[in-house]
């Protein structure tokens, strides 16, 4: 193998530094942690709708979660996604002043959601440490809050990072990556919310 | 990009050029700092072989205590502790760390023919994880407060109620740690794999233990987050009063056994794929032709990867399901032996056509074959329901679950060690002492294990401390355990070919057995950079199906650490990323998730003080470091953008 | 080879093989049809490999170079199909024999079986013969009464962690879960005692939670039910009548019922009939004068960490305490 003269060479001299989309690997592996997050998500699901086989009443001796955050609460996730793609169309044409301008709305939307969220905890209508429903419901809540915090300081992070002379190459796909992320909270949102304060009343 | 024929510059120079790239820091402080998948690799090794030492002495003070009836070697609290450690210990810390983590993180960027691992900082912290997972495991035993309810861990007896202290917080806390460890890997070699292959080597090309390693990630990371899900809804129970497994407010204790064995099942197909890997890599070199029917072998593997998701109700069996689903069950579980049966007659046809070199990594091959073979037999009587009421949970499931490790995992990993270990070190290993070693553990292990099978026929349940002498399962209790001293003989005959080798044995070269696959065109041990000269690919072995005038890769940097990424399905060249250098960070945020995870044993609050720390430390790893060099963008317009 | 003979020939019972019931006796046909047709197949492969390795093995020193001529492969490729379609026509075999059995074991039922309630516990078994008239319920614990040739339902549960009720001669297992309750059904053809263990992890004494069951004509069974309806005798001696008042005193009473006395507690197995049982502690001790007293004085030292404390007795209490427990028949 060392017979280096001789060898033909295949030239990849010409060849960019930075890839945008599908082709990034950061991107893929966003993909692979999504998948993580979202099997972790369909498993408490399915533990939550097994669990209720189990039960006579659902919930058992409580009322549903109050309606009216959790509405409101997707509302606020799906227009967020509006500022998760702008970001994302600007990061490959490189234009940081409209980066800095989508990821600064989207993290406003994410404190909004946030705050939002700390209210739907008052109102859910039962406790953790009820009984198998209450500790079901506050599972599902609660990993979906964890993602959602964990994405608002990332989002954090990357704003920082667009102020700096250090959003370049690899960072502005990032930008776009995180938007990805970010549409997965939206969409496990969604279908939390249809599952905690949805299938309570009309299943 | 264009074949042409420049001039390259002496390998001296480069080869001084290139360690300054992608050499690692020396020092106390380096070790922590150390990103290249070599070094990590070998540390996996390294420490899961220690752990599968310490689960071997378990091993044998069960069997002591198992020798006679009535023995009072050891207590029942001290036996429990003991027999839980020691299946957590091989399952958690050795099996999946070594044959998944160890053999990939190693091998698989050098069959790409790649420079490093993809994401190298996560896959460094990952290691540190896992150490701190297994130090928490061991911890807990050493100081009387093991985790003492099975490696499963099963409520309600793991539960508050019936498990007082620490133990099953600690066990619940050690599977977090060992299944972020393995998420994380997951994901370095399933990018590795499908973004980082040599150009030309197509899926169609690709080595079949890339073809494993890859669904393997990929059912690790389907699988691990089961038993997250499960061991986290036990923590909760135990420490913040949640009710899931609580039968008297609509808890389930069923709930706990779907998403354990959910997981579980897979992981043990995640353990012994590794071990079909291997010896599908082995096969054709000793039998000096390519292997027969990789096309059925891969579609073997995968199908297995998939297949092993279907079958776990078959841990069920004895709790009163319906009739119609245990019979799926069984239909699954007899299915899945489909795609084994395919691989063991493409081997069985690879060295009959081939020329066989009875090398030492062979005998331990053939003692695969003919090892884990009763295993799979014996498993084909437990997927029929029937004969599963009568033998669940005895000493015959004992006996077929160790066949399917010990001859589907460690017959293949001693294989594999025989036949790398020329590779990590340089030196070639005793072939005399390797044989003696395969005899004592081939006789040791079959005194000890075939004898288990009559012991459950005789009604000997699992799990049991003692037993009366009136049970007449005496004889066959000593036997089993005299076939310990063979194993454990086998193995420190391995340790001392070990440590003799690496200094006195014989230099190995960079392919002391004629392979064909990458990890063999570059010197033994590889340097800092794996390959002088990034290789291109022309068939399924790499080495053997090369033109006389194969190209090489050329036009990336070597001044910065630069890695050549492809696509997935023809490894055509897309892009060149540039990789992290030596960086503390991941060594520092393991500090902060242990601290985390540790703290939230104790005090739910851990998790959200815990929280601090880690978000600390992963703004430090995620921030950009200095001034990278101009990158070069695909869209024209970027230039003109750049300082807008 | 000759070894695995020999092992299997030492003596005691391979009771998983020794069916005394028609759901053991299927279980055990199935065994031995699986067995030889595994037995086979592993004979065929071993020798299939042991002779591609010998036709293929080639000495030399140094390395081989490669075979470029697959020609052999064509073939090869036959054999390989028709092996993997043989493997699949053989996993059906099994598949169809397992549902077979499958269907016969669990297709025994009746529409007046001997229903028995069993609450397993850490670590002993609650048995109950239940009745719509209390007193009509027989209570019990760790030996189980049946008539032989009868259908027999167990209604499964736990008081505490998860059991498995397990007698091998019989039939195969059932989890006892806390949370369900599930029918399991036995039938005993031949007479005799067998011997059962519980098969599921439970905690520290989970070695040592037998329980036997005892297969007997249908006169037997009903002379034995008729006895275990009766209260305890009114003690005869003075000796007898001192003990039943140490029972009465100390610390027994927290934990057991002796129906006939005021001693009605459930926390632990029922007593009225000790005297009447072949073992005690779960199976763990015969029942002789000696072993109870031993069991009573310090069951921490036979079952280290059951849930029934040591008893410091007077010796002359113990000996009255025996004498009264022997008239509980």
């Amino acid at each position: 193998m060392e017979r280096l003269r001789e060898r033909p060479i295949l030239d990849v001299s010409g060849l960019p530094s930075v890839a945008f989309g599908r082709a990034n690997t950061t991107w893929f592996a966003n993909v692979l942690y999504m998948t993580i997050e979202g099997t972790m998500f369909a498993l408490v699901i399915a533990s939550y709708f097994y669990l209720r086989t189990r039960s006579q009443d659902w919930p058992p001796y409580q009322l549903p979660p109050s309606l009216w955050y959790g509405v409101a609460n997707a509302v606020v996730f799906l227009l967020s996604v509006i500022p998760a793609r702008i970001a994302q169309r600007a990061a490959p044409e490189g234009d940081r002043r409209q980066i800095r301008i989508a990821l600064l709305a989207l993290a406003a939307f994410a404190v909004v959601n946030m705050v939002i969220r700390g209210f739907e905890f008052t109102a859910l209508n039962c406790r953790w440490y009820d009984n198998a429903y209450g500790s079901a419901v506050w599972a599902l809540i609660g990993l979906h809050t964890g993602h959602l915090i964990t994405e608002f300081v990332e989002t954090l992070t990357i704003l920082a990072i667009s102020f700096t002379d250090k959003m370049e190459g690899t960072r502005l796909a990032d930008v776009a990556i995180n938007s990805d992320y970010w549409y997965f909270v939206v969409i496990t949102a969604v279908i939390v919310d249809f599952v905690i304060y949805g299938t309570t009343r009309l299943l | 990009m264009a074949i042409s024929e420049p001039i390259i510059a002496a390998p001296a120079h480069r080869d001084q050029q290139l360690s300054r790239t992608w050499g690692q820091p020396p020092g106390f402080w380096g070790w922590f700092k150390n990103v290249h998948h070599t070094a990590i690799g070998i540390r996996y090794m390294v420490t899961s072989f220690i752990f599968f030492l310490l689960g071997g002495v378990l091993a044998g003070i069960l069997r002591w205590q198992l020798a006679r009836p009535e023995n009072n070697a050891v207590g029942p609290d001290l036996y429990n502790q003991i027999f839980t450690v020691h299946g957590s210990t091989m399952i958690f810390l050795f099996a999946v760390p070594m044959m998944f983590q160890g053999f990939g993180v190693y091998l698989v960027p050098l069959i790409c023919g790649a420079r490093n691992i993809a994401f190298p900082r996560l896959n460094a912290f990952s290691y540190y994880i896992y150490l701190v997972g297994g130090l928490l495991l061991w911890g807990g035993l050493l100081l009387n407060t093991g985790a003492d309810a099975g490696w499963f861990s099963y409520v309600p007896l793991s539960g508050p109620e019936f498990t007082a202290g620490k133990r099953s917080d600690i066990w619940a806390q050690m599977i977090t740690f060992t299944e972020v460890s393995a998420l994380a890997v997951a994901i370095c070699i399933a990018t590795t794999i499908l973004r980082h292959r040599a150009p030309g080597m197509t899926l169609n090309r690709m080595p079949i233990i890339l073809w494993e390693k890859l669904t393997i990630a990929i059912a690790v990371i389907f699988a691990m987050p089961a038993v997250m899900v499960v061991s986290s809804m036990l923590l909760m129970d135990r420490t913040i009063n949640t009710q899931f497994f609580n039968p008297s407010v609509g808890g389930d204790v069923l709930l706990y056994q779907h998403l354990f064995w959910f997981f579980g099942h897979p992981e043990v197909y995640i353990i012994f794929l590794p071990g079909t890997a291997i010896i599908s890599t082995l096969v054709p070199v000793f039998s000096r032709r390519h292997i027969f029917g990789y096309v059925p072998i891969v579609t073997s593997v995968v199908a297995t990867g998939f297949l092993g998701f279907s079958v776990w109700v078959h841990h069920m069996f004895a709790t009163g399901l319906p009739q119609m689903s245990e019979s799926f069950f069984t239909a699954a579980s007899l299915m899945i032996v489909i795609p084994t049966a395919t691989q063991f007659y493409c081997w069985m046809a690879t060295i009959w056509h081939g020329r066989l070199q009875f090398k030492l990594p062979m005998l331990w091959v053939f003692g695969f074959f003919f090892v884990f073979l009763i295993g799979g037999l014996s498993g084909v009587m437990l997927a029929s329901v029937p004969l599963d009421w009568q033998v669940h949970d005895t000493f015959f499931i004992v006996a077929h679950f160790h066949y399917v490790l010990i001859g589907g995992a460690l017959f293949p990993m001693f294989a594999g060690l025989y036949f790398w270990i020329p590779k990590f070190t340089g030196r070639m290993m005793d072939d005399h002492l390797g044989r003696i070693h395969f005899w004592l553990f081939f006789v040791g292990f079959n005194l000890t294990f075939f004898t288990m099978h009559f012991l459950g026929l005789r009604g000997m349940p699992r799990r049991v401390y003692t037993y009366t002498p009136e049970m007449h399962w005496g004889t066959l209790n000593l036997l089993s355990s005299v076939g310990v001293l063979f194993m454990t003989a086998g193995v420190l005959v391995f340790l001392v070919n070990f440590f003799r080798s690496k200094r006195y044995g014989k230099l190995a070269g960079a392919d002391p057995w004629g392979a064909g696959t990458l990890e063999w065109a570059t010197s033994s041990p590889p340097p800092a950079y794996n390959f002088l000269e990034l290789p291109t690919v022309n068939g399924r072995e790499a080495l053997w199906d090369a033109e006389p005038n194969q190209p090489i890769v050329g036009g990336i940097r070597e001044d910065i650490p630069e890695m050549l990424v492809t696509n997935s399905l023809d490894s055509e060249p897309q892009y060149k990323e540039e990789m992290p250098g030596p960086s503390i960070w991941p060594f520092l945020t393991s500090i902060a998730v242990s601290i985390a995870f540790i703290w939230s044993i104790f005090s739910p609050w851990g998790i959200a003080y815990g929280a601090i720390p880690v978000t600390i430390a992963l703004i430090g790893w995620l921030w950009p470091r200095g001034k990278s060099p101009t990158p070069r963008y695909d869209n024209p317009r970027m230039e003109k953008s750049w300082n807008g | 080879m000759s070894a695995i003979f020999i092992l299997a020939g030492l003596p005691g019972d391979h009771r998983v093989l020794q069916p005394a019931g028609p759901q053991g006796a299927n279980i055990e046909w199935l065994y031995w049809v699986v067995f030889w047709i595994l037995l086979v197949v592993y004979v065929l492969v071993v020798l299939g490999f042991t002779h591609a390795g010998k036709r293929a093995y080639t000495p030399a020193r140094g390395i081989l170079p490669i075979i470029k001529d697959r020609s052999g492969d064509r073939r090869a490729a036959w054999v390989v199909g028709i092996a993997v379609t043989l493997t699949v026509l053989t996993l059906f075999a099994v598949l169809f024999m397992t549902v077979i059995t499958g269907k016969k074991v669990e297709g025994l039922t009746s529409k007046n079986p001997i229903t028995i309630q069993v609450i397993g516990h850490q670590w002993w078994w609650e048995v109950i013969y239940p009745n719509s008239q209390p007193d009509q319920t027989v209570t019990t614990a760790n030996e189980i009464h049946l008539p032989v040739g009868k259908p027999v339902v167990i209604l499964t549960n736990s008081a505490d962690v998860i059991h498995s009720f397990w007698a091998p001669n019989v039939n195969g297992k059932r989890d006892l879960l806390p949370g369900y309750s599930s029918a399991f059904w036995m039938q005993v053809d031949q007479p005799g005692t067998y011997h059962g263990q519980c098969a599921e992890f439970c905690g520290l004494q989970h070695a040592h939670m037998g329980f036997s069951i005892v297969a007997e004509s249908e006169d037997q069974f009903r002379a034995w039910k008729e006895q275990q309806l009766k209260p305890a005798p009114e003690p005869s001696s003075p000796g007898a009548g001192h003990g039943r008042e140490v029972f009465l005193t100390h610390a027994c009473v927290m934990c057991h019922t002796i129906r006939g006395t005021d001693a009605g507690s459930r926390m632990g197995p029922d007593l009225t009939h000790l005297a009447s049982r072949n073992m005690i502690a779960a199976e763990t001790l015969p029942n002789t004068r000696g072993a109870l007293a031993g069991w009573i004085i310090d069951p921490q030292r036979i079952k280290p960490g059951n849930h029934m404390a040591p008893n410091l007795l007077e010796p002359g209490d113990l000996e009255d305490l025996l004498t009264y427990l022997e008239t509980l028949q």
